[in-house]
């Protein structure tokens, strides 16, 4: 028999919007346990480092700031593939969360009143600080926003968070199991009531049971192989909602690459290096942003910042190494206070990892891997299609604000915002729910995983399973990167259709019990084959460019046919996934120009009354659980005009 | 370049009844810039598919990989190879419970640690959602920050000779907490309950002072500098108590 352990609320993943979220349940009462694949404290969140956006309007620069502007930067930078009302509901509560982690002990840097010397687009300039404003939350500069928004704790700024929430999380006495993870959902006729969880201390199989279940697992950079992301981010999380077969993945396509990523190493060096008013070289050292950008220049957002990079560099402009070409990030002015202080992090990684001291020698660097725009899709209320009783926040969902591009320090944001709001809403349904404990149905789910162990264990031969990892990251970095194409995507998913198929058969050769970590990672292969696979066959589809998703091929953002989201399920495990389409969202601001970027649109032909009128039914007829409160209340009409 | 490299790994998996405490050695060629990160996986896909270890964000900042190399507690991703020497030994941190290899369980005593010296913000005042935050000065901004730096990658008891004998010892990164949360405005803690807290055995004066703590912290927090305030701190509260006292008599 499986242990069995019964919970109110179970959230799988302990980063920044798993503890905000178990947080809102803890504070009502409920009983939480949360799992997590290492220490909380460990968790991606803590590598965070330039900020998270708010518009609280305190530093000079940010002067007038208000949510609608905030939202106005998020919509343009998604490239009009967000789900605008969504957009708006962070846009709104983001001060109140940023005022929130204060409470809870989070050493946000200040303003501090008077004059003091910044750059800005390369230029060295004299600010004034409002003395009026001395000691309220300052902020610092971002790409793709009007105004200096993005507040934080020197370079530290996930790392002081995640701390702070764990806090509370102890302070609650929210029971924390580290070292698990969740295998498996178990559920029946579309309602989860919990998941099968393997110990990655001594291999047991457990189920627990609860009233509501949350994702909040993070990304799955690491299926580039080449990424920022930490080496737990696997996508364990998105898989788990894959597997059920109902629940869908929206825009796996819609893929993340940070401009700065080192070289070698992939260590990504925050934003904030270039909003604290670093430049970008090529081989000549010269500065050529503004010759592309000459509006936003470094600080476009940040898919038009990488594409730019490539374009260069494929221009022969980029400089030659023995990890392959790259460009360079100068910090030099900047200065050593300014590095050693807000920077301080950034300084470090340079000189321990790559022996580069930014305060004299130039930084390599190049576009690398970063966030997943997509995920698993939810409703408004964080409440996921077709599955009652599971809820997903935080990068691993597509809760969708950020559509095919998210601006810097927004994703850092969302996770604390999304944790207070869906936080509130998962409290809500828990409540009211009773704890199905069907022991037969655990049961039965927990032996499909034994099951599966078993034949992994007793495996006698069989493809090595780190040699298969790199034949998937291989076909995403060689052919659904920055620019693709529909021969190289169609290649990518020729072969990874194949590797779909080949995982099933991954031999094992440790045979000890305990963490086994060669058994851990056999279990995760398949999800991440056929996640590769959605990136790549969603990208392969999308016949337009659209934020990070730039085909060559097909250059225009295309709102007549491509003005929606991609939803891709996997019903038979043996067989194929299927891809499906629903609108956006409700528009509120018309598709338009970005502002930067350059690309090219063809409008949509029908007015946005009739495409809104279309919203509900469609995303309902994919599975969308009616949200508590009807779709368009949070949107106000045409707010957006007063701030223009 | 061009150097073989060997090394030298202790095993143990206590979840396995027949297995004992073992060093294996393994060879490996040197590249440019390997680091133990990139080393240990490699031993592990291509000799050693059993080999446990810690890692997640190989970049020096979230405090999974301490680990005794080559004698000395420091974290493993952001040590590289051409620093050592040809043989490159590779112990768990001592202190802590093993789970296996090199992997040791940091995560449960530093939650029992946060619940200890209850580490999070006293205060009776409630969150207002509607209201402006309350305003610090940004000089007490950076310097919370200073000791919130901390990564709790458990080098520093790995390192001290108090913890060894005294495994209720707060350690440098229990102290420094404390510190963190002495030198924070919001946290209405009073002086009897700081000393309470921090004037026992377990706490500041079970330090003898030889400092390790402050020479391996791979964070390079100023340890000496946290200690000698705490310890201030608790005098000038104990000399306050002392008078109290002398008053009342």
């Amino acid at each position: 028999m499986t242990k069995i352990i019964t919970t109110d609320v179970l959230v799988i993943g302990a980063g920044l919007a798993g503890e905000r979220s178990a947080i809102a349940s803890a504070s009502e009462g409920l009983d939480v346990i949360i799992l997590s694949l290492v220490p909380p404290r460990r968790s991606h969140s803590s590598a965070a480092q330039g900020g998270m956006q708010a518009s609280l309007g305190n530093s000079v620069k940010g002067e007038g700031d208000n949510p609608t502007i905030h939202w106005l930067d998020t919509v343009k930078g998604s490239d009009w593939g967000a789900d605008q009302e969504v957009a708006r509901i962070f846009a709104d509560n983001a001060p109140i969360a940023m005022r929130e982690m204060a409470h809870f002990g989070v050493p946000w840097n200040r303003v501090e009143g008077g004059p003091r010397e910044i750059y800005i687009k390369g230029k060295k300039t004299t600010i004034e600080e409002d003395f009026d404003k001395e000691g309220l939350i300052t902020a610092r500069d971002f790409g793709g926003t009007a105004k200096w928004r993005t507040c934080y704790t020197a370079d530290g700024t996930g790392h002081t968070v995640l701390y702070t929430m764990d806090n509370m999380v102890v302070q609650l006495g929210i029971t924390v199991h580290d070292r698990m993870e969740a295998l498996r959902l178990i559920h029946k006729d579309g309602k989860c009531v919990g998941a099968v969880v393997r110990s990655l201390r001594d291999g047991e199989i457990l189920a627990y049971m609860s009233k509501a279940t949350v994702v909040a697992t993070g990304g799955y950079g690491r299926i580039y192989g080449e990424s920022t992301n930490a080496v737990i981010n696997e996508g364990t999380g998105s898989w788990l909602a894959l597997q059920t077969g109902v629940i869908p993945l929206a825009n796996m396509e819609a893929v993340q690459f940070h401009p700065t990523g080192i070289v070698p190493t992939d260590i990504l060096v925050t934003e904030g290096c270039r909003g604290d008013g670093g430049t970008l070289l090529d081989v000549d050292e010269h500065r050529f942003m503004p010759d592309y950008e000459p509006e936003k220049q470094e600080l476009a957002s940040r898919d038009v910042v990488s594409r730019r990079m490539k374009e260069h560099m494929l221009k022969g402009k980029g400089v030659l190494s023995p990890y392959g070409e790259h460009l360079w990030l100068d910090l030099r002015h900047l200065g050593e206070t300014h590095l050693k202080t807000k920077l301080r992090e950034v300084y470090d990684i340079c000189m321990y990892f790559i022996g580069v001291n930014p305060i004299k020698d130039l930084v390599p660097v190049r576009p690398t891997q970063h966030y997943s725009m997509g995920g698993i899709r939810v409703n408004k209320d964080g409440h996921t299609y077709n599955m009652e009783g599971l809820f997903a926040l935080g990068e691993v969902s597509c809760w969708d604000m950020h559509g095919f591009n998210r601006l810097g320090g927004n994703s850092l944001a969302e996770t604390v915002v999304a944790g207070m709001v869906v936080g509130e809403q998962i409290a809500t349904y828990a409540k009211k729910s009773t704890l199905v404990a069907d022991i037969i149905l655990a049961e039965e789910f927990a032996q499909y995983e034994k099951g599966k162990i078993e034949r992994l264990l007793n495996s006698t031969d069989g493809e090595n399973v780190y040699s298969l990892r790199d034949e998937i990251s291989n076909l995403l970095k060689t052919h659904v990167h920055i620019f693709r194409t529909g021969e190289g995507l169609e290649k990518a998913t020729i072969g990874l259709k194949s590797l779909v198929k080949r995982v099933e058969n991954v031999r094992v050769r440790t045979k000890a019990p305990g963490m086994n970590p060669e058994l851990s990672f056999a279990l995760r292969i398949e999800g991440m084959a056929k996640q590769a696979l959605l990136i790549s066959q969603g990208a392969l589809n999308r016949t337009e460019s659209r934020g990070a998703h730039s085909r060559e091929d097909y250059p225009a953002r295309d709102d007549v046919n491509w003005l929606n989201r991609t939803l891709a399920r996997w019903p038979d495990p043996h067989g194929e996934p299927v891809f499906e389409y629903e609108p956006v969202g409700v528009l509120d601001l018309p598709p338009g120009d970005r502002g930067y970027g350059g690309g090219q649109q063809i409008s949509m032909e029908i007015t946005v009354e009739e495409y809104n009128s279309r919203v509900d039914e469609g995303q309902k007829a994919k599975g969308r659980l009616d949200p508590v409160e009807p779709t368009g209340t949070r949107l106000p009409k045409e707010a957006w005009k007063e701030v223009l | 370049m061009g150097r073989t490299l060997t090394f030298k790994i202790f095993r143990f998996n206590p979840t396995s009844p027949d297995d004992k405490p073992r060093v294996d050695s393994f060879q490996l060629e040197e590249t440019e810039r390997l680091n133990i990160f990139t080393a240990l996986n490699l031993i592990r896909e291509q000799q050693a598919p059993d080999l446990m270890f810690d890692f997640v964000c190989r970049a020096g900042i979230c405090g999974s990989c301490g680990m005794m190399i080559n004698g000395r507690p420091t974290l493993g991703c952001r040590t590289l190879t051409s620093d050592l020497p040809d043989t490159i030994t590779l112990y768990p941190m001592p202190f802590f419970k093993l789970l296996g290899d090199l992997s040791v369980d940091t995560g449960v005593w530093f939650r029992e640690i946060a619940e200890q010296i209850e580490s999070w913000i006293h205060t009776k005042d409630e969150f207002d959602p509607q209201a402006e935050e309350e305003r610090m000065d940004n000089a007490t901004a950076n310097k919370i920050y200073e000791a919130e730096r901390c990564i709790e990658c458990g080098c520093c008891l790995a390192g001290c000779a108090t913890a060894q004998v005294s495994p209720d010892f707060l350690g440098a990164a229990g102290l420094n907490r404390i510190g963190r949360f002495m030198v924070d405005p919001r946290d209405q803690r009073d002086g009897k309950e700081w000393f309470d807290l921090v004037s026992t055995d377990s706490g500041i004066f079970g330090c003898i002072g030889m400092m390790a703590c402050d020479d391996v912290c791979p964070k390079d927090l100023p340890l000496l500098e946290v200690f000698a305030y705490i310890r201030r701190k608790m005098a000038a509260i104990g000399l306050s108590k002392r008078k109290e006292k002398s008053a009342v008599i």
